[in-house]
């Protein structure tokens, strides 16, 4: 009844409500009974037995009172179940958010963004009708029948009969429609997601679709893949149906027939009146959990395909960040040199080594620069350096000891930062720069505005400092990103700056000013940095030259310019210098 | 209100399909209820022990009534489905149509797909607007008004009795549950967003969260708007689950009511005993169309709120308009530009201060100068995106704005520093550039573009967004589109920033040659081989600093030659 392992797993540690949810909902079923008995005692009564209202005052008190408490019960059921789920619910969201901030860029940046949003919020809210309506269902659908013809069989064996013969149908009928339903869901499932992706992309190329005057062209389009759409759409839905119109069939045409039957077993006299009408009110509620189940199977299976998207992440293999007691106190780090030991890192699917076998070591309070052609595995040392990913084979060590006995969050402590680009927060510029202290003077926010060159664009935006940047705020161009990620690093002012040199964003003009700020940042650091601009890389005190995973040569400018052609390659290579 | 008058007017087109399925709807219901009153009629009538043949009409009744509901049923959902495709296909449209004339100016803050993301969800949920909001009360009025009528035959006063109770139940239950839900549909979309927010940030943003130890208290952050949001969602179901279990009280309260009414008159023999079997059931079965009704008004309130935001992007007036009497366009391909100067809203600075220059036919010019300097905002002032704050763009002597803004548009090629290739084939997106370009066409310009290779692969998908082909190709892409556009004028906006060193020569030389007598202007903050200009306009600060030819300046020692110098200092 396609329960999924992990899902139930999940369910195994909410149980408590789920179990009172089933439990209530199985008694309210037990005084629908009660109710149909009364109400078939009252109108017997008033019908045959012309009983005046007087007398029939403590029946109809007890069919109140009974259907008060089943829809006390049924609520509860509710309730309960939906406590378990939204229990569960948070317990996945947690659990997805922190394994997504545990997988780290490395992982975020090889996926769409779009889609783990997606997985996060939608994802797990689909979860919602797997639990709260579904698995509940599954008991009612097989309790409540069972106990109806439990009731029936004394009274009216043939009735009994009928029902059950005839409820089989029902989860047969559903297993032989799940099947192709299920198929075929997914795949409107997909042709509609893919509709209203090919809608998302008309809408961002709207500029360019005007740039060639074709946006009413593209008018015509969408209406004509609306349509085909529509058309292929109702195909599949008018097959799904069908299969549902038989099953309604089964419960109308069941109702009709014991009607008929216990009319004509009342005129040979084989059944009371009384006992006919009970049948007849119980028998809508027979069918109606079961066929319930098939609606709520539907409303569960979107649940079961979004959990293959969670599970998928949560069980993704986090490198490991396994660490030894924390040192007893926080050693001065930039004084000591980084070594690496025989580093090597494949991609998962990747044919050949992004890294193969690197040993280096980094000076010490130096600037060390990484060159070499894109691809070549400069971002992969970097990865490694700020530990977002783990070595395969090798290790780092600082001060002789490997960094993987540091605790992270004291390594990434001693780390500043500066990306080739840099995250912009959705809060306020002001925010986003003291991310990198937090509890920085304003006089030190000033300094470091200045030191990056930020003054005079804070003054041009609207609300000065307080302006809102990021997805929903201002925009900042690239090289302005990148500056305020260097105001960040000034605040933080870290002995170990790793440092990602952009390529294209900032122009001649504006990089010889900021020039002298990094310098001024780098001095006394131990600096790690992806050098594009020759001028960085002439003033480099250690030059590391890594071409397809491997280290093709280091040394400062003049010892590489002296070792030959293969530097001046790399420096080509490097597209810096412009003919 | 406002708000969902004006969606109401859009799905107007479809009132005789939505009327038809609320119709067959209340069909339906009609039929469970016929099923189980001719059912009760059967046995009732039975208990009498009439001859045989009485019971003929129940027999045939409960036959019919019960595949009426099975095929009435099918045929509901699938009017209703195809009207509801019908809607959001029309809705796309609409929304299209209003949009067109908005972009680019009016859409500046969509810049990452997320946001437009939850526009085309927003559009996907008022699909719904029928199935959910519309139809719903429809059809539990025929119902309240079918039952009148059939219980009315029996006994006014119980007629009375059902339709109180269908009003309590059509009105008082959902009113409740507005008030007990007030806000809570809206607080659900306002966290969710901010949950977008939050998750993209972390997205993008997790190794600057892990490295600034801010990862945990981002967590923290994003699991408060969880928390808020399921807190809203388990008042919304418990809220839900009173009211299904109060609609449920109110059909056995109305069930009572009619036993107090009608058992006395059964006993004094003002009423047949047998219809006091058919009205129950009937009543019993009548009360299905009112449970959806409270879900109804919680889509009534989220489908205005995703309404008014559409409306919200889409009331603002468009930047540019086309003329009711356009000029044609020139023959005369120079370019002019007078005193012009542009500010975007909502800034005081501006962008582009009183700029004149002119470009004779067929000359090639460049515009360079530090980033900020107002160098893209002018392409976008000759593509009529904006509308300059001042001055004038003028073609042969006209000013731009007295063009059709498509005409101007096809007259002018444009390779920007990122090409926007869509989800589509090759062939798919160079025929943007001409569309009935023939296959040979194609081929021809691929390869005039460096792209011959791509000859056989005309067919094959670009990707997302074109990231299937790398930087080079698509700037290659974007070249072989102004080669089938065939347009006079040409506007290079950083054509090649994003491409290598050795790529980017390429690029050039490719481009140089393609543009032979065309009227060209190049943007650019990289000076490589500036030579090949006929003249070079520096711009900084939204001014024209220095103009001339190559030579000219760098014999004047200006900023044009300092920027020089600092990117040639390398060799």
């Amino acid at each position: 009844m396609n329960i999924d392992r992990r899902l139930f797993r999940l369910l195994k540690e909410e149980r408590t409500p789920f179990i009172l949810s089933i439990i209530s909902g199985c008694l309210a079923s037990t005084m629908l009974i009660a109710q149909a008995w009364y109400l078939s005692r009252i109108i017997d009564g008033a019908f045959m037995q012309k009983s005046t209202i007087g007398e029939l005052v403590p029946l109809i008190g007890f069919f109140a009172l009974f259907s008060l408490m089943r829809m006390l019960l049924s609520w509860a059921s509710h309730t309960e179940a939906n406590r378990g789920t939204i229990k569960i619910r948070k317990t996945i969201f947690l659990r997805l958010s922190a394994k997504v901030g545990a997988l780290g860029p490395v992982y975020t940046r090889s996926v769409q963004s779009g889609r783990l949003s997606t997985t996060l919020i939608k994802g797990v809210e689909a979860l919602d009708a797997y639990f709260s309506q579904y698995i509940p269902q599954i008991f009612f659908a097989l309790f409540t029948p069972v106990l109806i013809l439990c009731t029936i069989f004394p009274g009216d064996a043939v009735s009994g009969v009928i029902l059950l013969v005839s409820a089989p149908l029902i989860p047969l009928f559903m297993i032989l429609i799940g099947k192709s339903a299920s198929a075929m869901t997914q795949k409107q499932w997909k042709t509609m997601s893919r509709m209203s992706g090919y809608f998302l992309d008309v809408l961002q190329g709207l500029p360019t679709l005007k740039l060639f005057a074709q946006s009413k062209r593209q008018r015509r389009m969408i209406e004509e893949s609306g349509e085909s759409f529509r058309h292929a759409t109702l195909r599949v839905l008018k097959i799904a149906f069908l299969s549902s119109l038989t099953l309604e069939l089964v419960g109308t045409l069941g109702t009709a027939f014991i009607a008929v039957g216990i009319g004509l077993r009342i005129m040979k006299g084989e059944i009371a009146f009384q006992p006919a009408l009970f049948v007849l009110l119980l028998t809508p509620d027979f069918y109606l959990p079961l066929r319930q189940l098939g609606i709520k199977f539907h409303a569960g299976m979107e649940g079961v395909s979004a959990s293959k998207e969670i599970f998928e992440i949560l069980e993704q293999p986090e490198a490991l960040h396994e660490h030894r007691e924390a040192p007893s106190k926080e050693e001065p780090f930039g004084l000591h040199p980084i070594v690496f030991e025989n580093l090597s890192y494949t991609y998962p699917g990747a044919e050949r080594p992004a890294l193969d076998g690197i040993n280096a070591s980094i000076l010490p309070g130096r600037t060390t620069a990484l060159i070499g052609p894109s691809g070549s595995g400069k971002s992969t040392v970097l990865n490694l350096l700020l530990r977002f990913q783990e070595p395969e084979k090798g290790r780092i060590t600082l001060n002789g000891k490997p960094i993987h006995d540091t605790p992270l969050e004291l390594w990434h402590r001693n780390i500043s930062w500066v990306p080739q680009h840099p995250t912009m927060f959705n809060t306020s510029l002001k925010e986003n720069i003291l991310i990198g202290r937090p509890d920085a003077t304003p006089h030190e926010l000033q300094t470091a505005l200045h030191q990056t060159g930020l003054t005079a664009f804070v003054a041009s935006l609207p609300e000065g400092i307080e302006t809102v940047i990021g997805e929903q705020g201002a925009r900042l161009s690239g090289g302005e990103s990148q500056r305020v990620a260097l105001a960040r690093a000034f605040l933080k002012n870290a002995p170990l700056l790793v440092l990602d040199e952009p390529t294209s964003h900032t122009d001649p003009e504006l990089e010889d000013a900021l020039r002298s700020s990094i310098s001024e940042l780098m001095k006394g650091r131990t600096t790690v940095i992806i050098a594009h601009r020759l001028e960085t890389i002439r003033s480099a005190d250690r030059i590391i030259v890594i071409s397809e995973g491997k280290i093709t040569g280091c040394g400062t400018h003049e010892e590489l310019l002296a070792e030959g052609g293969f530097y001046l390659e790399a420096l080509r290579l490097q597209q810096e210098i412009v003919t | 209100m406002k708000t969902f008058l004006r969606l109401s007017s859009l799905v107007r087109p479809y009132f005789w399909w939505m009327a038809l399925a609320a119709l067959i709807g209340f069909a339906t219901t009609g039929s469970s209820i016929g099923l189980l009153m001719t059912s009760a009629y059967i046995i009732a009538k039975a208990a009498l022990l009439p001859p045989l043949g009485a019971l003929q009409l129940g027999i045939v009744g409960v036959r019919f009534f019960g595949l009426a509901r099975g095929v009435l049923r099918y045929l509901e959902r699938l009017v209703s489905h195809s009207t509801t495709f019908r809607i959001l296909a029309e809705l796309r449209l609409w929304f299209y149509d209003a949009i067109e004339p908005l972009a680019p100016a009016r859409l500046m803050h969509f810049r990452s797909g997320d946001l437009l993301q939850r526009v085309v969800d927003d559009i996907q949920s008022l699909e719904n607007i029928y199935t959910r909001v519309l139809a719903p009360p429809v059809t539990a009025l025929l119902v309240a008004l079918l039952m009148w009528f059939l219980v009315g035959i029996y006994s006014l006063p119980a007629a009375l009795l059902v339709l109180t109770f269908h009003l309590l139940a059509g009105i008082g239950v959902p009113l409740l549950v507005v008030q007990l839900n007030r806000g809570v549909a809206v607080g659900i979309m306002e966290q969710k967003t901010a949950q977008q927010l939050l998750a993209l940030d972390l997205f993008q943003g997790v190794g600057e969260l892990q490295i600034y130890g801010k990862l945990t208290g981002h967590l923290d952050e994003l699991s408060m708007t969880e928390e808020k949001k399921l807190r809203l969602q388990r008042k919304n179901a418990i809220v839900e689950g009173l009211q299904e279990s109060l609609t449920g009280v109110l059909m056995n309260g109305a069930v009572i009511a009619i036993l107090w009414v009608m058992v006395p008159a059964v006993s004094t023999g003002g009423v047949n005993g047998m219809s006091l079997a058919i009205i129950t059931l009937a009543v019993m079965a009548s009360f299905e169309p009112f449970l959806p009704l409270p879900g109804a008004i919680k889509h009534l309130e989220a489908d205005t709120h995703a309404g008014r935001r559409l409306f919200e992007i889409l009331d603002a007036k468009p930047e540019t308009k086309a003329p009711e009497n356009p000029l044609p366009f020139p023959e005369d391909h120079s370019i002019r530009v007078e005193n012009l100067s542009f500010s975007y809203p909502g800034t005081e600075s501006k962008t582009l201060n009183r700029i004149s220059f002119t470009v004779p036919a067929g000359k090639h010019i460049a515009i360079v100068g530090p980033s900020g300097a107002g160098k893209s905002t002018l392409t976008a002032l000759f593509m009529r995106f904006w509308n300059p704050s001042e001055g004038d763009v003028l073609i042969g002597g006209s000013t731009i704005t007295l063009f059709d803004p498509e005409v101007l548009r096809r007259n002018i090629a444009l390779v920007s520093q990122r090409t926007f290739l869509f989800a589509e084939t090759i062939r798919q997106n160079l025929l943007l550039a001409r569309p009935e370009a023939t296959n040979e066409e194609l081929k021809r310009a691929l390869a005039a573009a460096g792209l011959g290779s791509f000859g056989t692969k005309l067919d094959e998908w670009t990707g997302q967004h074109g990231m299937l082909l790398s930087g080079g190709e698509r700037q290659r892409i974007a070249i072989a589109r102004v080669l089938l556009q065939n347009a006079p004028l040409v506007i290079l906006d950083e054509a090649t920033a994003n491409l290598d060193g050795v790529t980017e020569r390429d690029v050039n030389e490719t481009l140089e040659a393609v543009t032979a007598g065309k009227t060209l202007i190049a943007i650019t903050h990289r000076l490589a081989a500036m030579e090949r200009y006929d003249s070079i306009i520096v711009l900084d600060k939204g001014r024209i600093v220095e103009e001339g030819r190559h030579e000219d300046l760098m014999r004047l020692n200006g900023l044009y030659e300092r920027m020089w110098k600092l990117q040639h200092a390398a060799a």
